[in-house]
């Protein structure tokens, strides 16, 4: 069924009882051509692009949870482009703009909402370090803007411009980023998916994956030994868990990473905003809920929530920037296991393994790339090697010394 | 989270730092570069029981070693580091 505003029109007039499911719930066959580890938003997107992009339609997704039950549903929502690094910018620019072809794509509604993303500075050298990364998006054809007081004050009216400790000296403005409905994005590629012949596997956990003289041979799961061809491991935070049932290690640490959302209230902030001298961002969902985000709690962990610790350094950096928000009552706050990387970068790459891919180390920023990781994985899967764009995302760069280091924080899983 | 230090009794877990899991030290200077590699960019990442540094920096100071579940946070004991790291 395609959706559109016929449609809606047509199942509103029959009192909506001729939806349907929007996904198969096939049994697991004994064989596919790939099985993607993985039911988020990666995985699935990554089905999607190999059945669209290259004709492999003999695909499961195999999901532990439900579809859409991991980080594809617990980050902040936030799409940008805004890097400084080469690789980095190559790779979220052509994320930035599959986003923004993605809804005729998958003909599905996942909100793109292109409110800009403004990164707030608080000192002259950071206004400098600012100037350097707009112009380095500039180089590589992606839009930036270096915002004065004026503009930022007339933009978000709320900022506390002059705070005594961190005033706002500047910004960087992408007016291309913004948000995106994130559990339709995990939607939307299933369903895309399921309508190319992709088999779309929940509550099936992998527990075991086959390896026999170097070549992958299927994953063991709760419904069964399923075999396939190639095996592509998108499974975030736990990446390091499943990769070790095939024998692979991998520069990756686990952390949980908490948002936050508030009550909902009027429109008061149109664009994504963030501070620059602490670690917290915010937007508003368009139920008019305050969507926070902040740092990782900073210690390993598998456990899909956080510490009060962080909940409170949040709160004081929103108060900090928004005085106005010390009203607000918070609705519900959660977590996400990250797989942090020891550079900050991910890895989308083939493996020693024969058969084996690898798609993991996203750290904070996953869900932004989520349609450039699945188009680049599928490639990277059909091919046997990377593409251009991924070209950089490889596991021995940590040996050979080609590590994309964003921030210069040096191999500390918990400061990317 | 509480972490039960042997100075100050049970505190809160933000007055500690964590520094990661006890491991074994450096390669030698001598070992092929792969140890290195491994030793700086691979580390162990298990769900399940960990031996980890402690740093207990808003109180008295000292180094600890926590055995802590990464999957439910629950600390499961907690000794001076000079004495658990021997």
């Amino acid at each position: 069924m395609t959706y559109s505003a016929f449609a809606l029109l047509r199942n509103a007039f029959s009192g909506n009882r001729h939806w349907k499911p929007v996904w198969r719930e096939p049994e697991p066959k004994a064989f596919y051509d790939t099985i993607v580890v993985g039911g988020g938003g990666h995985g699935l997107a990554t089905a999607y692009y190999l059945a669209k992009e290259h004709g492999i339609t003999d695909v499961a997704v195999v999901e532990k949870g439900y579809l859409g039950s991991g980080n594809v549903g617990r980050n902040t929502t936030i799409i940008r482009s805004n890097y400084l690094l080469p690789d980095n910018t190559r790779f979220y620019e052509r994320s930035l703009q599959l986003w923004e072809g993605l809804e005729q794509d998958i003909n599905y509604n996942a909100m793109v909402s292109q409110r800009g993303v403004l990164n707030l500075a608080h000192s002259d050298g950071q206004r400098d370090a600012y100037a350097r990364r707009g112009n380095a998006m500039r180089i590589a054809g992606v839009d930036a803007e270096l915002l004065g007081r004026d503009e930022i004050r007339r933009m978000v009216p709320l900022l506390d411009m002059d705070n005594a400790r961190f005033p706002v000296k500047a910004g960087l403005l992408q007016r291309r980023g913004g948000t995106v409905r994130h559990d339709a994005v995990a939607w939307g590629y299933a369903r895309a998916a399921d309508q190319r012949g992709v088999d779309l596997l929940q509550n099936c956990e992998v527990i075991g994956v086959r390896v026999e003289n170097g070549r992958v041979l299927g994953v063991e799961t709760t419904r069964g030994f399923i075999g396939a061809r190639r095996v592509a491991l998108a499974a975030a935070g736990n990446t390091s868990r499943v990769a070790a049932m095939a024998g692979l290690r991998v520069p990756l640490e686990s952390h949980v990473l908490q948002a936050f959302v508030s009550e909902g209230v009027k429109p008061i902030i149109d664009q994504v905003v963030t501070f620059g001298a602490g670690h917290f961002y915010v937007s508003q969902s368009d139920k008019g809920g305050l969507v926070f985000g902040g740092d990782i709690d900073g210690y390993a962990s598998y456990a899909q929530r956080g510490s009060l610790a962080v909940v409170e350094d949040v709160m004081e950096e929103a108060i900090a920037l928004f005085p106005s928000f010390s009203r607000l009552r918070f609705l519900r706050q959660w977590g996400g296991v990250m797989d942090m990387s020891m550079d900050g970068s991910p890895i989308i790459d083939v493996t020693p393994i024969s058969g084996l891919f690898l798609n993991c180390g996203w750290c904070y920023g996953g869900f932004k790339a989520t349609p450039a990781s699945g188009w680049c994985f599928a490639w990277t899967i059909a091919k046997g090697e990377p593409h251009a764009l991924n070209a950089g995302f490889r596991l021995d760069r940590f040996a050979t010394g080609r590590v994309i280091d964003e921030k210069g924080a040096g191999a500390q899983a918990n400061l990317h | 989270m509480r972490i039960h230090c042997p100075f100050c009794g049970e505190r809160d877990s933000d007055e500690f730092v964590s520094t990661g899991l006890v491991r074994a030290s450096r390669p030698a200077a001598d070992a092929p570069i792969q140890a290195f590699v491994d030793h700086v960019h691979f580390p162990d990442n298990p769900a399940g029981e960990v031996r980890e540094y402690w740093h207990h920096v808003h109180g008295c100071r000292q180094w600890l070693i926590a055995v802590r579940d990464t999957r439910t946070h629950l600390i499961v004991s907690v000794e001076l580091a000079r004495r658990g790291a021997a």
